[in-house]
């Protein structure tokens, strides 16, 4: 199927284009741009005049809940949200039931995601079996079935020889290890940031000394083995500030925040909103505007949805027995944009935080529209503004703390591999 | 954001926290305490009819003796009629939310819901389900709010020091795990007590606990000197699980109240104390029974206090 892309404004980061430009796409592949290749024929054409055309969203952090949450969320809903909001790529991390730790079950998940033929699916593998951060699993088995990265998702790795052999073996094939950095003692109970807000909430609190002493251990762990480290959802400014030091002195980290963590602080839980119970916790504005200016100055890579879909059952409790997480793959480009709008950024430095720079992350050759790369396309209209209502949500997870927010930006399009997977 | 315990006149909907009171709606509560005060003492009135007719269920997540009970007598006194719940020990247990079990009260038309719940925010959260009708008391969540016990310890103060605005206050205890404590916070200093400290050691103080309003001391002898008020609170033993102390013993010598640590303080001090009191651990049994306690006043006004919130939340005049 050719389609062609019409009069559409095209934002590609890579190609540090941002301009009117037409895009022709055969065989799933971007053919050509501003011109048509010699001999095309568009099958179908996509007026543009007034969107956006750019490459679709890659999320590293979108919990499918298959298998073992079916009832929380499954992919079929999921990605009906995913390409709802243009994205194209996802990174799914191991914390299902039971935990992505065997190849059968990695290769499940990608045939059934196969199967609906929408989004991309990368399933991170479990670091450790079960997530019990006590025995390796077979990383390059994993990786044969398809997965794209190790995690330990949010489950405790307190055993420091036991990450140090994980990173080792790893670094060994050349793979990529992915952690979120939380001292699990101190993180013991903890719903809420050691802070002002859980201080007067009476909310069993995390130091972000759990983030920093967890985050350090890594940095000097992965600057001794050598392995590829991707750090997930850095929350406090010590901990970008840690990061950003590793950096200068020559660490190839990687790092990611939540949107949820770019917008909201620890006074959104204003009176116990369990929808602002999020891991990790909302830290103080200031931290909030340290992990900004850490996009900003490029310490932090990338920006993922974190989209946790929750049962509402399990939300209509109090914070801190509420389950933690919000939805987020609907909300991912609007909020992306919005903050492209507080922090006057261009816009195509904006996408670049969930197209490019995730796809690197990822070791992914995607998130660009050069010619001849598969043709996943978001298009969107940036001047759509919108009241976020949790009941319109294509998820099946209709928790967020952004419940009313004002955003702008409306998918039109959705393309994968040059079908059209999507059309609002 | 707005004030949920406030309906849209800014009069008392639910009483959830002292947080976010004014000092009107405050002295307006103790004013009332002052009129039940005798009532509540058993005189020749026993009843007074300004809940006849209405239900007060007494829901407890989190077991309580004492506080159920001033809870049961003030509705009582004020001829509401009271169901008890100790839910610990039956829905939950089977697997019943506890917005499910609120509804299902609320169908057995519910006036009045009293509230004791092990975690912070629960009454915030029944009070947002609850029809306009329905109002909610927080009888303590969590380490949140207990704002009855800083209500009636506002009455106490204030009948043996007459006024707010010249008193040194000190609370001493376990502040990071206190509901109590928060309570008492926002009360003295929404009432214009112009000093309010905390005395512990750091592991049993929240962070940031200055941005309440508070000045904080680790030391006895610096943190009471000269105080008008002191405010023990009680020590839970598992505070010696969780590495917060060593020892209850060593505990007792450097934060227990004695009557050498108390010599500190204005030679009319007052002390008081939440109950259930542990004595030896947190207050000298000389300290507890002795001139300067008004231990026992804080429980006579406790089911004043309460009926007094419980008859403003019913409109009642």
């Amino acid at each position: 199927m050719n389609i062609h892309i019409k009069n559409g404004r095209l934002i590609d980061p890579k190609n540090s284009i941002d301009a009117v430009r037409d895009v022709f796409i055969a065989a799933g592949k971007i053919a050509a741009i501003g011109v048509a290749p010699e001999g095309f024929v568009a099958d179908r054409v996509i007026d543009a005049t007034g969107l956006v055309v750019a490459p679709g969203l890659i999320d590293l952090a979108a919990r499918l809940r298959e298998p073992g949450y079916e009832y929380q969320a499954t992919l079929e809903s999921e990605m009906d949200a995913a390409v709802a909001g243009g994205i194209t790529s996802l990174a799914c991390p191991p914390e299902t039931e039971p935990p992505l730790d065997e190849p059968g079950l990695v290769e499940m998940l990608k045939h059934r995601a196969r199967n609906l033929n929408q989004a991309h699916v990368y399933p991170v593998a479990a670091l450790t079996s079960a997530l019990k951060g006590q025995e390796l699993t077979e990383m390059a088995e994993l990786a044969d079935a398809g997965c794209v990265a190790f995690s330990q998702a949010d489950a405790p790795l307190t055993d420091t020889r036991v990450l140090m052999r994980a990173m080792q073996y790893a670094a060994t094939f050349g793979f990529s290890v992915w952690l979120r950095p939380q001292d699990s003692f101190l993180a013991k109970n903890g719903v809420a940031h050691d802070g002002e807000v859980a201080t007067r909430c009476g909310l069993p609190a995390i130091p972000v000394c759990a983030e920093t002493i967890a985050l350090s251990t890594m940095l000097m762990l992965a600057r001794e083995t050598g392995v590829k480290l991707h750090i997930c959802r850095i929350s406090s400014a010590a901990g970008v500030e840690l990061i950003r030091a590793a950096r200068q002195q020559g660490l190839a980290v990687t790092c990611d925040v939540s949107m949820n963590h770019v917008h909201l602080s620890e006074m959104d839980i204003g009176f116990f909103d369990p929808n602002c119970h999020l891991v990790p916790p909302l830290r103080s504005l200031r931290d909030c505007a340290a992990l900004r200016a850490g996009l900003l100055d490029g310490t932090i890579d990338a920006i993922c949805s974190n989209h946790a879909p929750v049962d509402e059952d399990a939300k209509q409790l109090p914070f801190a027995e509420a389950e933690a997480g919000a939805t987020g793959l609907e909300l991912l480009l609007p909020l992306v944009l919005k903050w492209s709008e507080l922090d006057h950024l261009q816009l195509s430095d904006a996408l670049h935080k969930v197209t490019l720079q995730p796809a690197r992350i990822l070791g992914l050759d995607a998130g660009h529209l050069s010619v001849g790369a598969a043709a996943d396309v978001c298009v969107f209209n940036l001047d759509t503004y919108w009241k976020i209502e949790p009941g319109a949500l294509k998820s099946q997870g209709k928790n967020t703390p952004f419940n009313g927010f004002e955003v702008q930006g409306k998918v039109h399009y959705t393309l994968v591999d040059g079908q059209v997977v999507y059309q609002g | 954001m707005n004030n949920p315990q406030l309906n849209k006149h800014g009069e008392l909907q639910h009483l959830l926290s002292t947080e976010g009171l004014s000092a009107a709606i405050m002295l307006g509560i103790l004013e009332r305490t002052a009129s039940f005060v005798n009532v509540a003492a058993g005189s020749e009135i026993k009843k007074v009819p300004l809940l006849h007719g209405k239900s007060v269920f007494n829901l407890f997540f989190e077991s309580s003796t004492r506080t159920r009970t001033t809870f049961e007598i003030a509705a009582k006194r004020l001829s509401a009629d009271v169901v008890n719940l100790n839910i610990g020990s039956s829905s939950t247990s089977k697997g019943e939310t506890l917005l499910d079990t609120v509804d299902n009260l609320c169908a057995m038309h519910a006036d009045m819901f009293v509230v004791r719940h092990s975690s912070s925010g629960a009454a915030h959260l029944i009070a947002q389900h609850v029809a306009p009708e329905v109002h909610v008391i927080n009888a303590g969540d969590g380490r949140h709010a207990h704002p009855t016990q800083a209500l009636l310890d506002m009455f106490t103060i204030r009948h043996y020091k007459k006024e707010f605005h010249n008193l040194r206050v000190a609370i001493v205890g376990d502040i990071l795990h206190s509901r109590v404590a928060r309570s008492q916070i926002h009360a003295l200093t929404t009432l214009g007590v112009p000093e309010v400290r905390v005395v512990a050691p750091k592991t049993l103080l929240p962070a940031m606990v200055e941005n309440l309003g508070v000045h904080v001391y680790h030391d006895m002898a610096q943190g009471l000197r000269d105080v008008d008020v002191v405010l023990m609170l009680r020590l839970q033993h598992e505070r010696m699980q969780g590495a917060a102390l060593p020892s209850a013993q060593e505990y007792f010598k450097y934060y227990g109240l004695t009557e050498e640590k108390l010599a500190y303080a204005k030679p009319d001090a007052i002390v008081m104390h939440p109950g259930p009191m542990n004595r030896g651990i947190e207050i000298d049994s000389s300290i507890a029974d002795g001139a300067h306690s008004v231990i026992l006043s804080q429980v006579t006004f406790g089911s004043a206090v309460r009926m007094a919130v419980m008859s403003m939340l019913a409109g009642a005049a």
